[in-house]
Formats: structure tokens, C-alpha cells, sequence
């Protein structure tokens, strides 16, 4: 029994190295020089430890990291919160108000679930174009901003959710949206945490949508402005490298100081169907 | 302003005809309603839009050809269909995501389901062993990409892999940058490996700590001895909607890849694999992106949805989905 368990440990630590390995590659580029990473030899550590990389990231003008950065910040911080409530008033709306558009209503959101997102991007590109978002800020966010799954996990939620809450709310005079945004909303707080969550790490990091819609330089995300420099002739690695650790920071605190809300919202989506 | 609530209005008797017969129809609640179409307007406006309509003007646009336009009225029948499938490096793109989603379906499955239960196993820092496997979830494939391509799989002498290859006396490898042999393969399968398989572990671990301890117990007493066996009698089957849910996941997933192939191997100029590894939706970006081709781009975008749904389809019949419960 003790061998067996000393074993488990030994495979834990076996396997946790290839997933650690490439943060440490990540952190160790962006701390060297060009010249040193450039080098024929395995290096453990830079000799010297060079933020040469992090100046650079930000001095190269045809790569603007600064907006890069600005505009994937709007981006995640609007769309994170914004496609969980739409999502939230939906599902209140479909779980409990009873009128008769709820169940053709209901298969018009769930229908779209069928549509895998990234396949279709010509045609979300066609009608985005034509409304002018190519190049503008609305075009990055608004075309995300729609998640049925989300609606069908609120439903659910709010189907399970107590009458004698509501009840006591009507007493009190409130009509159907004040027993949602009263009542409702703040008692499914740890939901809208779990998908916004989600949602933010979704939308910081999505790639193809921003890739097609932000072609102008001033409209690119960190993704987009990072795939530019990586897909590029000449490469400033340890500039490259930085601006990579810039982008992951504030995503991996998210995900250290979130987990738990992570872990339930992937127990939460993960299984469909 | 709602302050009427949704009951009251049947309880009042009628006083003429005409509101007799409404009553009898159900009298419509107007309050409610009013809540509903407010809450719901946003979402359903969204997903009519980008989702209705551009999958309807996509259709049509299928069926025209839009070079440079996506205004419609050319219409050429199935041309952009065919055109697209005799495109060989269509078919190219085709067979590479087939076999790419044949296998990074199940190793990603294995290995998530290995780690669920090795980390089910571990009473003492487990939460360390499910961040370190699942952290990897919060970067995006464009940094993953940059970290496999230019550090750990570069064809340099400094890379990781060839100088843990030159341990055992290899000699340097260019990894991305030939088809021949497509060691490209271990490349592109790993980098997804490490950014999805925490994910899936997660579904894993929730589902097998929803299975009850007495059934082991009760296994034991059986005789069911080895811990292979209870994972064969016990928790494997008991996992199975969760098997299920995940395999189609990764099969949608896989069959989107888009990504990591951009990434890591679209160099242009660099010459590095070209068709070999590029999965439909490099191509459809090609198309639609680099020759403004939006009818060819879009029949693409159809085909490979079909594909997804066929192949979702084919997996829940395989696996008999939604027979039990």
C-alpha cells in the first residue's frame, strides 16, 4: 500500500514537470538577450537577467503592444460581463415568466447552439462587414456578446430556483424585473462568476475572430499583434517572449485567484448535450 | 411599474361580453409580457443577426460568386461546391483534419481521464497537481504556439527538444519546418495536448467524485481486487455520460482547429509544410481572407459544418448517447 502510494506521487511529479516546463521556457526567453537566446548551447538561466525584452516589446512601432493590450482589455472586460448578463436575463425570462412565446423563443436561442462558432466565421465576417465593423471596436466585441449554452445553463438555474422567493418579492410590489434584478441576480452570484470568468479568459484570448475583423494595426488585440511578430520574417525573440509573459500575467492571477468559480463553470459547460 | 402581479387579473369577474370572451381565451398579461420581451430582445436580436442571418446570407452567398463583394445576385448553382472539392488542396485540408481529429481525440481523452485519476489518488497536494495540469487552460494558443515554435520544438541546436535529443547523440532536428519526416505532427498534437487536456481532466475528476465510495466497498468484498479492476467495472462505466459529453467536445473542438496550425506552421515565405498542414479553416481563411472570396469561403464554411454534425452524429449512434437516463 505505501509503495503504491509513494508511486502515485512519483507519476504526479513525472507528469507535472512537461506541463511546468513550458512557463519556465516562457519566463527564461524573456529574460535573456537576444544574443543569448540566439546562442548555440542549452541554458539553464541567463547569465545576466535582461529586461532588454520588455523595453523592446513596447518600443516596436509597427507592432503597437501598448493598444495591443488597451483594446484586449476592453474586450474581455466588456465582454465578460456583459454576454453573462444577457444570458442571465434570458434564462430568468424563459424559466420563469409564462407566456406563450417562451417555448418558440427558447428554441430559436438553442437552435443556434448547433452552429459551431469558428467555422462560420465567413458568414459572421459578411454580416459584420456590411454593417461596418471591420476595424472598429464594436466589430471585435458585439459578435461575441450572444452565448446560448450560457442562457441554457441560467434556465436551468432559475428553474430550480425558489417560488417562495419570488412570492415574498411580489408581496413586497415587485413586478417581474425587479424580482430579477433584486432577487434573482443576487442570489445567482456564484453562476455569473463562473461564466464570467470563463468569459474573460475566452474572449482575452481568442484569436480568429479579432485575426479577421482587426486588420488595421490600431484595432489589433495582444493575440493578433503577437501571431504578427511570431508569423513575421525577422523575429526580436526575448521582445516576443515578454510581451507573451505581459499577456499571460493577468490571466494566470485570474485563474490562481478564481479557480474555484473556474472548476465549476468547466463542470458547469463542459457537459452538454 | 409592474406592480400588478401576473394572477390578479383572473381573479376580477368580467362585466361585459367582450371581456367575457377574452377572459375565456386567457387574458393576456401584458405586464409579463412586457418583462419578457425586455429580457429577452438582446440575446434573441444578437443570435438573429450574427447567427440567422449571416448563416442565411452565407447560404446564399454559397451559391454566388463573390469575389472582392459580398453583395448577392451571381448566381453559379453548385459551382463554389464544386470547385471546393476539386480543389486538392481542399481535399488536403479534409483528410488532415480527419486523421488530426482521429488522433488527438483519444489521447487527449486518455490522457485527461489518466490524470483525473491519478489526481483523484492524491490525498496530500492535490489541489497543487490539479493547477499545475490545468493552468496551462489560461493561455492562448498564440503564446503556446510561440513557445513550441521558437523555443521548445525550434530546429536549433538550443531548442529544448534537440538538445535533449543531442543527449542521446542526435543530431539537430527542424521540426516545423519539413514534411518529411512530418515530425510536424508531434509538434502541432502537443501543443494542444498541453492547452486542453487540464480542461477535460476537470470534467473527469467532478464526475468520479460523484461516484459513490460504497460501490467500491462493495467491489472489494466481491473480490474485485486490483485497482485496474475497479477502474474497469466501476469507475469507467460510471463515467459514461461524462466519456460521451467530452469525446464530443474534442471531436467539435478538433475539427475548428485554427489556431496553432496559423501559428505554428503558416510561415509564407519560410516554405514550411504548406498543404500538408493546413485544416479546412486555414484554408477557408485563405480563401475568404487573402482572395476575398466569400462565396467559395462560404460553401466551405457549410461543408465543414456538415462534417462536424455527421461526425458529432456518428459518434452519439457509436456510443449509443441518450439510451440510458
Amino acid at each position: 500500500m505505501k509503495n503504491a502510494r509513494v508511486g502515485t506521487y512519483v507519476a504526479g511529479i513525472v507528469f507535472a514537470i512537461p506541463f511546468l516546463f513550458p512557463f519556465y521556457l516562457l519566463l527564461r526567453n524573456s529574460l535573456m538577450t537576444q544574443q543569448e537566446l540566439g546562442g548555440l548551447d542549452w541554458v539553464w538561466w541567463p547569465n545576466t537577467i535582461s529586461l532588454q525584452g520588455f523595453k523592446d516589446a513596447f518600443a516596436n512601432t509597427s507592432v503597437p503592444l501598448g493598444r495591443a493590450l488597451l483594446n484586449s482589455t476592453i474586450v474581455a472586460v466588456v465582454s465578460a460581463p456583459v454576454s453573462t448578463l444577457l444570458a442571465a436575463m434570458a434564462g430568468y425570462a424563459l424559466a420563469r415568466i409564462k407566456v406563450a412565446a417562451a417555448k418558440p423563443v427558447f428554441a430559436l436561442i438553442i437552435i443556434t447552439m448547433m452552429v459551431p462558432g469558428a467555422a462560420t466565421f465567413v458568414p459572421t465576417f459578411v454580416v459584420v462587414g456590411s454593417m461596418g465593423g471591420v476595424n472598429t471596436l464594436w466589430g471585435l466585441i458585439v459578435p461575441g456578446l450572444f452565448n446560448a449554452f450560457a442562457v441554457l445553463l441560467f434556465r436551468g438555474f432559475y428553474l430550480r430556483f425558489p417560488a417562495e422567493m419570488e412570492d415574498a418579492g411580489r408581496v413586497d410590489g415587485l413586478g417581474h424585473l425587479g424580482v430579477f434584478t433584486r432577487l434573482a441576480l443576487p442570489n445567482s452570484a456564484g453562476l455569473l462568476a463562473a461564466l464570467g470568468v470563463l468569459s474573460f479568459i475566452e474572449h482575452w484570448n481568442s484569436f480568429l475572430w479579432p485575426l479577421v475583423i482587426g486588420q488595421d494595426p490600431a484595432y489589433w488585440t495582444v493575440q493578433v499583434a503577437m501571431s504578427t511578430n511570431l508569423t513575421s520574417q525577422s523575429i526580436n525573440l526575448p521582445a516576443l517572449f515578454a510581451s507573451a509573459v505581459i499577456s499571460v500575467i493577468p490571466l494566470a492571477l485570474v485563474f490562481l485567484l478564481a479557480q474555484r468559480y473556474i472548476v465549476r463553470g468547466v463542470m458547469m459547460t463542459g457537459i452538454k448535450g | 411599474m409592474s406592480i400588478r402581479t401576473a394572477s390578479s387579473g383572473e381573479q376580477t369577474a368580467p362585466r361585459s361580453p367582450q371581456q367575457a370572451v377574452g377572459a375565456r381565451r386567457r387574458r393576456v398579461d401584458w405586464p409579463a409580457w412586457r418583462a419578457f420581451i425586455l429580457l429577452t430582445a438582446p440575446i434573441v436580436a444578437g443570435l438573429v443577426i450574427f447567427k440567422y442571418v449571416a448563416m442565411g446570407w452565407g447560404l446564399l452567398l454559397s451559391f454566388s460568386e463573390a469575389r472582392g463583394t459580398i453583395s448577392l445576385g451571381n448566381w453559379v448553382g453548385v459551382d463554389n461546391y464544386r470547385q471546393l472539392f476539386n480543389d486538392p488542396r481542399f481535399q488536403d485540408a479534409l483528410t488532415m483534419i480527419v486523421l488530426f481529429t482521429l488522433v488527438i481525440v483519444p489521447i487527449t481523452f486518455g490522457i485527461s481521464l489518466g490524470l483525473a485519476v491519478l489526481v483523484n489518488r492524491l490525498r496530500r497536494g492535490r489541489a497543487f497537481f490539479r493547477t499545475t495540469f490545468f493552468i496551462p487552460a489560461a493561455v492562448s494558443y498564440v503564446v503556446a504556439s510561440l513557445v513550441w515554435k521558437m523555443s521548445l520544438f525550434s530546429g536549433v541546436p538550443a531548442s529544448a527538444a534537440n538538445s535533449l535529443a543531442g543527449l542521446f547523440g542526435q543530431e539537430p532536428t527542424a521540426w516545423i519546418a519539413t514534411v518529411d519526416p512530418p515530425l510536424y505532427w508531434i509538434v502541432i498534437i502537443t501543443v494542444r495536448l498541453w492547452l486542453q487536456v487540464g480542461l477535460y481532466m476537470i470534467l473527469f475528476l467532478a464526475a468520479i467524485q460523484n461516484i459513490p465510495a460504497e460501490l467500491y466497498e462493495a467491489a472489494r468484498v466481491d473480490g474485485a481486487r486490483s485497482e485496474w479492476k475497479l477502474f474497469r467495472h466501476i469507475t469507467f462505466p460510471l463515467l459514461r455520460n461524462t466519456s460521451v459529453a467530452v469525446t464530443m467536445l474534442l471531436i467539435i473542438a478538433a475539427f475548428q482547429a485554427f489556431d496553432e496550425f496559423y501559428n505554428l506552421l503558416s510561415t509564407g515565405l519560410a516554405g514550411a509544410p504548406g498543404p500538408d498542414g493546413r485544416p479546412p479553416l486555414v484554408y477557408l481563411y485563405d480563401v475568404a481572407m487573402g482572395q476575398q472570396d466569400y462565396g467559395l469561403g462560404s460553401a466551405g464554411a457549410f461543408v465543414v459544418t456538415l462534417l462536424i454534425v455527421a461526425f458529432t452524429l456518428a459518434q452519439s449512434r457509436l456510443t449509443g448517447f441518450g439510451k440510458e437516463d
